[in-house]
């Protein structure tokens, strides 16, 4: 009982009536929200002539991988092989995250926890960075990528994206609730800041660092080389993946077949990343 | 004068040296910022006062871009109004659906909880816009059309996509559906992290029902994450475009679901008249940082 009173975090004596309400409300609002995914993936996999059925249908008669094979045969023909994409894909993806992570992580303990000259300064700056949304920004990280001529090298696609403020923002609200007493008394112990970041405060703010990790890679793996990169050799998955989707047979089939294709890896991280927390996090939490 | 100046001139230098740890932390980081940020950011704020078109040097016209804007651009005018109905409708509903989602499903068991967040995670990073085409495509062969004509609520197709009376809504409805994403996420882990011991004190004092728990456990140590979710919110209900661009085309019929987010990308990125497109994020942003601070009030943050 005490067990499972922790690993729920619900006080004991709750009615399970309430927890199974819970369930069928959101099972319905799931199958609503899930609808056009499991359609997405459902047109994926039909072949070319029942795209056209009337009525359509919710479901194949004979399903297929012909939308995939036809992706891959347009990916084929590209002078760069497949695996030299992943490749690209998967070295960006890796550095952005986990220079992410690490980047952020240090600067929101700081900004959350310790006061010093420019502190409140720099909190405001990385908001304001946050709601200016224009699109001249793009020429001018182009121009600034050039003046570090850094165009067409595989960097210009990482460092830009390393420096989140919407990382930044996430982690230190998070990291704002920690308890002051804990970061002093390591402190009275004679550990430094950086011991105290990484052995007290990152274990205790899993769940936020999991949620980073899951937005860093979302948005690293989908990074399209765009003007950056002219080399076939260093673009990226998505930018291949995309174009052979648009080019000579474009149907509806084969944009699905790359949407699914192209959502694996985030939802494989995604899962990992939750079970993670939610199993690690069950028993612990720091007490003031 | 002179004297007093140079004293505090040297505390500050006392105190940053003091501190100099936590300046080590923070560079990595304030580094890549203000070079890939903090700079594009400087650099483009002045141009919105300027006739520039990305080939030619940006030549400086005064406020004449916002004039044009406010005095002889009826279809910008339009998009404000769009944008604030398009805010009005995806902001708070998807914020409040953000929390009771998250909320609730941390009533679940550990498996339960996994496969909800995802279910209802998936389509903010899906980019799935081919599926919805097919959903509200405009003839029979549209699964909503033939949903609709199946159970006989309508005779003849709607043209979802393309009928002035529909895209607006249309575009919220799918704006709704990609809506669970950072501030949603940001909520759930802040629901993981909440101190369990809180609500083991409050069961033996007789706090019992999950709406007590919520109220004064809950809510009081969500705070942060709030805040969090509000400013994305609030970022993306105003900067809100290209679900429509996507969907119902760029213009969509009569302009009905033209954002000013999208008004700018027209002439960003179609015609080139980058100084023009400027002047409107510009508007965007003073919209939203206004929002913020009134946000700010409310949930009571100084540092917003």
């Amino acid at each position: 009982m005490a067990h499972r009173l922790k690993a729920s975090n619900r006080p004991a004596g709750r009615k399970y009536a309430g927890t199974v309400g819970i369930f069928l409300f959101l099972t319905v609002l799931g199958i609503f929200m899930a609808f056009p995914i499991y359609l997405t993936v459902v047109t994926s996999v039909k072949p070319v002539e029942e795209l056209f059925i009337f009525p359509p249908k919710l479901y194949t008669l004979r399903p297929t991988t012909d939308n995939f094979s036809d992706m891959f045969a347009a990916l084929r023909e590209n002078r760069v092989p497949f695996s030299r994409y992943v490749f690209n894909s998967v070295f960006i993806t890796v550095s952005v995250t986990v220079l992410q992570c690490v980047s952020v992580s240090m600067a929101a303990f700081v900004l959350a926890k310790c006061q010093f000259p420019g502190s409140k300064a720099i909190n405001a700056l990385i908001v304001t960075a946050l709601l200016y949304q224009s699109n001249v920004i793009y020429i001018m990280q182009y121009i600034v990528l050039s003046r570090l001529h850094l165009i067409n090298d595989p960097a210009a696609l990482i460092l830009p994206s390393v420096a989140s403020p919407m990382g930044l923002f996430l982690m230190r609200q998070s990291m704002l609730r920690m308890p002051d007493s804990v970061i002093d008394a390591a402190k009275v112990d004679g550990a430094g800041l950086f011991r105290i970041c990484r052995q007290i405060v990152i274990p205790n703010q899993k769940p936020a660092l999991m949620t980073l990790m899951i937005f860093a890679f979302g948005s690293a793996w989908n990074i399209q080389s765009g003007s950056l990169i002219f080399d076939e050799q260093y673009k990226t998955l998505p930018t291949a993946v995309m174009q052979a989707a648009s080019s000579g047979m474009a149907r509806a089939g084969i944009a699905m077949a790359a949407a699914v294709f192209l959502l694996i890896p985030p939802v494989i991280v995604f899962i990992f990343a939750q079970r993670y927390v939610i199993e690690t996090m069950a028993h612990s939490g720091i007490k003031e | 004068m002179k004297k007093s100046s140079g004293r505090s001139s040297s505390v500050l230098w006392k105190d940053i040296k003091k501190n100099a740890a936590c300046y080590g932390m923070l560079a990595p980081f304030m580094i890549l910022f203000l070079i890939f940020t903090v700079v594009p950011v400087v650099m483009s704020l002045p141009i919105g006062f300027t006739d520039f078109d990305m080939v030619n040097k940006p030549r400086f016209v005064g406020f004449s871009n916002y004039r044009a804007l406010f005095f002889s651009d009826k279809i910008f005018l339009r998009s404000i109004r769009t944008t604030m109905i398009f805010a009005f409708f995806t902001g708070p509903l998807s914020y409040i659906l953000c929390f009771l989602l998250a909320w609730l499903i941390n009533e679940l068991p550990p498996f339960f909880r996994t496969l909800f967040t995802l279910i209802f995670y998936i389509p903010s990073f899906a980019g799935v816009y081919t599926v919805w085409q097919l959903i509200f495509s405009g003839d029979m062969n549209g699964y909503l059309n033939s949903f609709l004509m199946d159970t006989g609520i309508i005779t003849s197709p709607i043209q979802w996509l393309t009928d002035g009376r529909y895209v607006l809504w249309v575009t919220i409805a799918v704006q709704l559906w990609i809506s669970l994403g950072a501030g949603f996420l940001a909520l759930r882990a802040g629901f993981q992290n909440i101190d369990r011991s809180q609500y083991e004190a409050a069961a033996i004092e007789g706090l019992n029902s999950r709406w007590q728990e919520l109220v004064y456990i809950t809510i009081p140590s969500m705070k942060p994450q709030l805040l969090f979710a509000a400013v994305m919110q609030i970022v993306s209900s105003f900067t809100a475009g290209t679900v429509a661009q996507n969907l119902v085309g760029l213009p969509s019929t009569d302009y009905q679901a033209d954002t000013m987010m999208s008004h700018a990308y027209d002439y960003g990125w179609l015609r080139y008249e980058m100084g023009y497109a400027s002047a409107i994020c510009m508007i965007i942003f003073l919209m939203m940082f206004i929002c913020n601070k009134i946000i700010g009030r409310l949930l009571s943050a100084d540092d917003l």
